[in-house]
C-alpha cells in the first residue's frame, strides 16, 4: 500500500458507505474475459533503499557528459545552471501545481509565466510569446503550421541548413497532408538565398531557417527575409537564446515567428528532453498562435491578477477547430527560463554568450593549428562550428572518449564525408581547451 | 470579512499580488556573473559578421536575494498537490514520490547529451528499455514509442500511426469518430491529423450509444477515440462489442489513456481490443505536473501496429546491451532526440516502487475512494449518471443553480476558501453545471471527510446565503478576475516604462 494512506479498517468502512462487499464489486462493468487474471508481469516492490540503490546503478552505468569534458552541442548544450534554478523549480508549490484553471489559486505559475513571455519577447524582439511549447523541433512545426494558417497557403520552405531532426519531425507532420515541405539542399554551411529564392512561390506559407543554424554559422537573415517577403510568405527564424544575448534579435531582420529550443536556459540536458519549446510572433498574429498565453488584467478589487487568456484559440473550448492541440505542455522549464534569465541578467547573459563565443573561435584557431583539422567553409559563427578531421573521425571521438573528452559530435557533411560539429560553453576553460587540442594533435 | 474565512490559517497575511521582477532591483544589480574570460577576448561584431546586437535584451537586475524572494512569494500564491486537496477531473492529481525527483536529477542521468555514443548511455537505454516494456505489460500492447512529449502529443502519434498503417494498406481513410464526452484535445489532434471529426452522442446512461457508433461507421472511418473509462467516470460495459463493431470495418480502436489510473492492473487495454493508447506519464505514473508540464505521452501498440511507431526506440540486444532502433516502416519522428527522458526517470522509478501489486492497489483504491467520495456528497448535489463510476465521478449543480441561482463556478471558488483546489468545472459538456471530481488513490480519509464536509456545507450556503457564495472567494491572494479585460485588451508582456 505504498504512497496509499488509506489503513484496511478505513478501508471497510469506504466499503461499507459505498454498499459493496469487495473491491471487485466495483468493476463489474469491465467484461469478466478481460479482468486480469492473478498480477502483472511486472518486477517486485522495492524498498527506497534498493530502489534508490537500483536506480543509482542504473545512473551509474552512463557516463554524463558533465563529467567530462564536453564539446558537444549540435541542439543540447551544457550550459552552467545556477543554483537558484533548481531550488526554484523545487518548490512544491510550483512543481505539484496543474495547468492554472483556478487563477486565484495560480498566482505563482500565471506571473511567472508572464514574466518568461516577456523575457522571450526581449530576446527575439518580437512582441508576442507563448507560455511554451514541448520542444525546439515541436515549436518549429507550429511554426509551420501557423503560417500555413495565416497565409492560408499550405508549402512551406525549409533551409538545409537547419537541424536535421527539427527537418524530421516536419515531415512526419507534413505526412498528415496539412502541409508540404520543399527542402533547400545545402552546400556550404550556409543557406543560399538565391537557391531558397528559387523554391518559393505563390503558394509558399513560409521560409524557415535557422541561424545559427546546425553546423553553426550565424546565416545572413536580412537576405533571406527578403525572399519570403517578395513571395509574400511569412519568414520564420529558430535561433539559440544564449546567442541571442549577442546577436541581433531575429525581428530586425523582419522575422514573423521565431522559435528555439530553451534547454540552454536552466534545463539539464538530461538525454535531450524534457527540453523547451521557445515561440514568439508579431502582435498581429496572436490569435493564430498556438498554445497557452498568460495575460495581465485585474480582479474584483482592483489588484492587477494574471490569468490564461485568448483561450477561445484551444482546444477545450474550439474543439476541433483549436489552433493546435496542445495540452500539457514545458511550464517548468518556461519557469525555470524565466528564473535563469533573472538570475544572469542582460549583463550576465551578454557576458555568457561573449565568453562562449571567443572561447569557440579559440579553440578552432587551435584545431586548425594542429595541421589535422580543416574549415570547410570560412563563414562567421557563434560558439558552434563544424571542421573536417584528416582521418577517421569516429575513430578520433572514440579515442578522446577514452581520454574522458567528448570530442563534438560527428556529423555527415552535405557534400559527403563527415564532420565534427564542436560546441563550446562558457563552463570550458582554457586549461581544457589547450588540453584536449594537445591531445587531438597526438593521435 | 471575517466570516467567510472557514478555514483559513491563522497568522500571517496571505500573500498578495507581487510586483514583477523586472520592477524589482536596481540598473547595476546582478546575481549570476559570466566566468572571467581566460581566453582573448573578441570583438562580437566582426566574428558575428556584422550581426551583433545593438542593444541589450531589457532583462531583470536583481540580486539572488532577491530572486528568492520573488519566487518564494510567487510560490505562496500558488496550490500545489503539496499544498492541499486538489481533486481536479481527470488530471489525476496524485502525491509525487520525492525520490522520483531525487532519481531523474542524478548527474548519471541529469547530464547525459543525447548524442554521445551509445555505450555511455546503457544505464539510461536499459532504463528506458524496462520502462517501455512495464508500459506494454501494462496496457497489454507491447509496441511501444516513448517519443511523444505529452498525451495530446501521444494521441497525435497515434493516430499518425493510424495513418500510415491505412496507407500502407492503400487504403486511405477520411474520418475518425468520438464521443461527445471526449476530451478537447481528441478533436483537435484529428484535425491536426488531417481527418474530419466526427461526434457521436452518449446513451441515456452517459456510455457510447453503440447503436448510433455503428450507423457511422464505414471503410472511410480510420479510427474510433475512446476514453475509457470516460470522462463521466464511467466504464463501457459494451466495451468488446464497441471494440469489435471499430475493427468489423477495418478501423482501429484508440484508447485515450487519461483515465488509465482507474484500471491499471485489473484490466488491460489491449485485452479489451483497443489497438492504441497513450499514457500520461506524468498522471498514472505520478510525475508532477509542473504548472502545466512536461509531462511525457508514451504510445503502445499491438504488434500490427508497432512497425510504424515514431523513432528512435530502445532495444536489447542478446548481449545484453541496449540501443536504439528504428521500427521497420516508421512514420518518422515526432520531436528531437529520444522523448523526455526526465519524466521517464520518474516514471521508472515510480512503477520500480510499487511493483506489480502496488499497480493493482493504486487502481482499486482509486476507484473506492472515487465512489466513497460520491456516497458522500450524493445527497447534497444531483447525480446525473448515477452508477458505479472509476476513479472520478460527474456532479451537477443544477439544483443549486434553479433554486437559487449559485453556479457551479460560484461553488468551485468557494471550496477555495474552505482550503481546497476546486474539481474540473464544466466539463464534460453534456453535463449541467458540471463538476468533475477525482481524489485519487493517495489522499488520506480524513481529507476525503473534510472535503465532502466543505462541500456540503457550501451547498447549504448556497441555500441560506447564496450572495455569499456568489462572492467567492474572499481569502485568496487575488480575487475573481476580469478575464472578459485579459481577452479583450491583451496585456501579454512587461514593456519598459516610456523615457
Amino acid at each position: 500500500m505504498r504512497y496509499i494512506p488509506i489503513t484496511c479498517a478505513q478501508r471497510e468502512h469506504m466499503l461499507a458507505t459505498v454498499g459493496v462487499t469487495g473491491i471487485g464489486e466495483l468493476f463489474a462493468d469491465v467484461p469478466a474475459q478481460a479482468v486480469l487474471q492473478g498480477l502483472l508481469d511486472l518486477p517486485e516492490p522495492l524498498s527506497e533503499v534498493d530502489l534508490v540503490r537500483h536506480v543509482r546503478g542504473l545512473a551509474n552505468q552512463n557516463v554524463p557528459a558533465t563529467e567530462l569534458v564536453s564539446f558537444a552541442g549540435a541542439g543540447m548544450y551544457d550550459h552552467h545552471i545556477p543554483s537558484v534554478v533548481d531550488h526554484i523549480l523545487r518548490r512544491p508549490e510550483f512543481f505539484t501545481a496543474y495547468t492554472p484553471y483556478q487563477p486565484e489559486v495560480s498566482q505563482g505559475t500565471l506571473q511567472g509565466i508572464y514574466e518568461y513571455q516577456s523575457m522571450v519577447c526581449e530576446l527575439t524582439g518580437m512582441d508576442v510569446a507563448n507560455a511554451s511549447m514541448y520542444d525546439g523541433a515541436t515549436a518549429f512545426v507550429e511554426a509551420a503550421l501557423m503560417a500555413c494558417r495565416i497565409t492560408r497557403r499550405s508549402r512551406v520552405v525549409v533551409s538545409g541548413t537547419v537541424h536535421p531532426e527539427w527537418i524530421e519531425t516536419l515531415e512526419t507532420y507534413a505526412a498528415s497532408g496539412l502541409l508540404e515541405v520543399v527542402g533547400d539542399e545545402c552546400t556550404g554551411g550556409l543557406s543560399d538565398a538565391s537557391s531558397l529564392a528559387s523554391l518559393v512561390d505563390d503558394r509558399t506559407a513560409a521560409v524557415l531557417v535557422a541561424s545559427p543554424n546546425f553546423v553553426g554559422n550565424i546565416e545572413d537573415l536580412a537576405a533571406i527575409g527578403a525572399v519570403a517577403r517578395a513571395a509574400g510568405a511569412l519568414f520564420v527564424v529558430a535561433s539559440n537564446p544564449i546567442m541571442l544575448g549577442v546577436l541581433e534579435p531575429p525581428s530586425t531582420f523582419g522575422a514573423d515567428i521565431v522559435v528555439g529550443e530553451g534547454q540552454p536556459l536552466g534545463s539539464p540536458m538530461s538525454l535531450g528532453g524534457p527540453g523547451l519549446g521557445l515561440f514568439a510572433c508579431r502582435e498581429s498574429h496572436v490569435r493564430q498562435m498556438p498554445g497557452r498565453l498568460v495575460g495581465r488584467t485585474v480582479d474584483i478589487d482592483g489588484n492587477h491578477a494574471f490569468v490564461l487568456t485568448l483561450s477561445t484559440r484551444e482546444q477545450h473550448i474550439r474543439r476541433e477547430k483549436a489552433t493546435s492541440n496542445i495540452c500539457s505542455n514545458h511550464a517548468l522549464n518556461a519557469l525555470a527560463a524565466g528564473a535563469y534569465l533573472c538570475a544572469v541578467g542582460a549583463e550576465g547573459l551578454v557576458g555568457i554568450a561573449r565568453s562562449c563565443v571567443a572561447k569557440a573561435h579559440y579553440l578552432r584557431d587551435a584545431l586548425l593549428s594542429t595541421g589535422r583539422f580543416s574549415a570547410p567553409w570560412g563563414t562567421p559563427f557563434g560558439y558552434e562550428f563544424a571542421l573536417a578531421y584528416e582521418g577517421d573521425a569516429s575513430e578520433m571521438h572514440d579515442e578522446m572518449l577514452a581520454r574522458g573528452y567528448l570530442a563534438g559530435v560527428v556529423v555527415e557533411a552535405p557534400e559527403g564525408g563527415d564532420l565534427v560539429v564542436f560546441a563550446v560553453t562558457e563552463k570550458r576553460t582554457r586549461g581544457e581547451i589547450d588540453a584536449f587540442v594537445k591531445e587531438v594533435a597526438s593521435l | 470579512m471575517s466570516e467567510h474565512l472557514a478555514n483559513t490559517p491563522a497568522g500571517a497575511p496571505l500573500p498578495g499580488p507581487r510586483t514583477l521582477i523586472f520592477d524589482l532591483g536596481a540598473p547595476e544589480s546582478s546575481c549570476v556573473l559570466a566566468p572571467a574570460l581566460d581566453v582573448p577576448d573578441i570583438d562580437l561584431d566582426v566574428v558575428l559578421g556584422g550581426a551583433g546586437r545593438n542593444e541589450a535584451p531589457r532583462l531583470p537586475h536583481v540580486t539572488e536575494l532577491e530572486i528568492m524572494r520573488h519566487y518564494a512569494h510567487l510560490a505562496e500564491m500558488n496550490f500545489g498537490v503539496d499544498s492541499g486537496f486538489y481533486p481536479l477531473g481527470s488530471c489525476t492529481m496524485k502525491y509525487n514520490p520525492r525520490v522520483n525527483e531525487d532519481a531523474c536529477r542524478l548527474e548519471g542521468f541529469a547530464g547525459l547529451h543525447p548524442y554521445q555514443p551509445l555505450e555511455t548511455l546503457q544505464g539510461a537505454l536499459a532504463l528506458m528499455h524496462g520502462l517501455a516494456t512495464a508500459l506494454g505489460e501494462i496496457s497489454g500492447l507491447p509496441g511501444v514509442t516513448l517519443q511523444p512529449s505529452a498525451g495530446a502529443h501521444g494521441e497525435l502519434a497515434a493516430l499518425m500511426v493510424f495513418r500510415a498503417a491505412h496507407e500502407a494498406a492503400g487504403d486511405a481513410r477520411k474520418r475518425v469518430i468520438i464521443p461527445e464526452t471526449a476530451h478537447g484535445t481528441n478533436p483537435a489532434t484529428v484535425t491536426m491529423c488531417g481527418y474530419e471529426t466526427v461526434t457521436v452522442a452518449s446513451d441515456p446512461n452517459g456510455l457510447v450509444d453503440v447503436e448510433a457508433l455503428k450507423a457511422a461507421l464505414d471503410t472511410d472511418v480510420a479510427a474510433f477515440m475512446l476514453t475509457n473509462p470516460n470522462t463521466l467516470g464511467l466504464f463501457d460495459p459494451r466495451i468488446l462489442e464497441i471494440t469489435e463493431a471499430v475493427h468489423a470495418v477495418g478501423a482501429y480502436a484508440y484508447c485515450d489513456g487519461a483515465n488509465l489510473n482507474a484500471i491499471m492492473g485489473v484490466t488491460r487495454p489491449g485485452d479489451l481490443g483497443f489497438d492504441a493508447l497513450h499514457i500520461n506519464l506524468h498522471k498514472t505514473f505520478s510525475t508532477p505536473h509542473g504548472g502545466g508540464g512536461p509531462g511525457a505521452g508514451p504510445v503502445c501498440v499491438n504488434d500490427h501496429l508497432a512497425r510504424f511507431l515514431p523513432g528512435p526506440l530502445p532495444v536489447a540486444f542478446p548481449d545484453g546491451t541496449f540501443g536504439l532502433d528504428w521500427p521497420e516502416e516508421s512514420l518518422g519522428r515526432v520531436r528531437s532526440f529520444y522523448g523526455n527522458f526526465g519524466v521517464l526517470v520518474r516514471a521508472y522509478t515510480y512503477i520500480r516502487a510499487i511493483g506489480a501489486s502496488g499497480v493493482r492497489d493504486a487502481a482499486e483504491q482509486a476507484v473506492l475512494s472515487a465512489n466513497y467520495l460520491k456516497e458522500r456528497l450524493r445527497d447534497a448535489f444531483e447525480v446525473p449518471y448515477d452508477r458505479t463510476c472509476m476513479h472520478e465521478f460527474v456532479l451537477s449543480g443544477s439544483r443549486q443553480k434553479k433554486a437559487n441561482g449559485v453556479r457551479t463556478l460560484d461553488m468551485a471558488k468557494r471550496l477555495l476558501d474552505h482550503g481546497f483546489h476546486p474539481p474540473t468545472v464544466y466539463f464534460p459538456l453534456l453535463v449541467d453545471e458540471a463538476m468533475m471530481i477525482e481524489p485519487t488513490e493517495t489522499e488520506p480519509l480524513s481529507a476525503l471527510d473534510a472535503f465532502a464536509e466543505a462541500l456540503i456545507a457550501i451547498a447549504g450556503e448556497a441555500g441560506s446565503d447564496p450572495d455569499l457564495v456568489k462572492g467567492a472567494p474572499y481569502t485568496t491572494p487575488v480575487r475573481r478576475l476580469d478575464e472578459a479585460r485579459a481577452a479583450r485588451t491583451p496585456d501579454l508582456r512587461w514593456r519598459p516604462p516610456q523615457a
